[in-house]
């Protein structure tokens, strides 16, 4: 029995109602957990002597524009001493999405909630400091969501080169 | 009688004041370090003894922008950047150039999105732009050497 393989059983012993799906794809594992206990789940996962998962090695969000529900955030956890990996997902339906934080579980989740939370709008509850990590400060809007305008400018070329110049913001001095 | 045959040969030259002054500010550029990307890389060549950007006046990229006339725009310019440089424009004393360096920052380059300013010309007013991706060396003395000329013909008027 694989580490991966106790860890499911162990989960859909703990929690039964929590774990929603268990899929496996091309030898990798994904569990599929209500974002209710998530830091439940996160919390046993990590603490657990048999377990052991110390190490938050990837958390990213997904945007399944139009489908509903609309967003995913998938958390990678890795134990170290056994070399071993899975994925837990957790969908959020609705256009401002929440889920809650898993900074207290993982510090390293900080800046990856924070990029999320830039790039997707999902807002992270009980996060200590949820600001934007990469776009300005004053951005409007979340650029990786689907249905987000990609602000792109038109092309210059010689039959429009004035038609385009005119509409350029130079910068006056 | 000339004033020469009074004197002796002193190696007068005559010229104007404008003259003077821009072939003194063409020949001591005081290039800001600047690198934002890959054009940075051929930056650091044209700098380095295979190209030697210093046979042109330019030995040393400074890093203030108190210390240097001419910014060199090396790479693509995010939109979270653009307030940096124009402050780091702005702390630079007259005269002053800008130069964009290759596509990105001339006009935005294969980055046509929302995150990276179409151009810089959209901060800071540019004097060159050379093309490239990224502009070799040559390039990049070429279009040193385009700045030179347009300085040395520059008018009292527009002095700053």
């Amino acid at each position: 029995m694989t580490h991966i393989a106790k860890t499911v059983a162990a989960l859909r012993k703990k929690f039964p109602d929590a774990v929603q799906e268990v899929i496996e794809f091309r030898g990798e594992t994904t569990v599929v957990v209500d974002a209710a206990s998530l830091v439940a789940v996160c919390l046993f996962l990590r603490d657990d002597a048999d377990l052991n998962y110390n190490y938050l090695a990837d958390l990213a969000g997904i945007d399944y524009y139009p489908d509903e529900p609309r967003f995913a955030v998938s958390y990678i956890v890795y134990a170290m001493t056994v070399n071993a990996r899975f994925r837990l997902k957790v969908f959020i339906s609705g256009d401002e999405p929440e889920v809650p934080t898993v900074t207290g579980v993982w510090p390293t989740a900080n800046w990856y909630e924070r990029e999320v939370y830039d790039m997707f709008g999902i807002t992270f509850t009980g996060h200590p400091d949820l600001r934007r990590l990469l776009m300005p400060a004053d951005w409007v809007g979340h650029p990786h969501r689907k249905d987000y305008p990609l602000g792109y400018e038109e092309v210059q070329f010689s039959f429009n080169w004035r038609e385009v110049d005119a509409r350029k913001p130079y910068a006056k001095e | 009688m000339g004033l020469e045959q009074k004197l002796g040969n002193l190696g007068v030259v005559t010229m104007t004041l404008e003259q003077a002054v821009n072939w003194g500010r063409t020949n001591a550029m005081w290039p800001m370090l600047f690198g934002l990307a890959c054009c940075a890389m051929e930056m650091i060549s044209t700098q380095a003894p295979a190209y030697d950007v210093s046979r042109f006046g330019m030995e040393l990229m400074r890093a203030s922008p108190r210390q240097s006339d001419l910014m060199i725009v090396a790479g693509r310019v995010s939109r979270k950047m653009a307030p940096v440089l124009r402050r780091l424009y702005d702390q630079m004393p007259d005269p002053k150039w800008v130069l964009a360096m290759g596509d990105c920052a001339s006009c935005g380059g294969i980055f046509n999105n929302y995150a990276i300013v179409q151009g810089v010309d959209e901060v800071v007013p540019v004097d060159v732009y050379v093309a490239g991706c990224p502009p070799r060396p040559e390039a990049l003395i070429h279009g040193v050497m385009t700045l030179h000329a347009k300085v040395r013909k520059e008018k009292i008027s527009q002095w700053k």
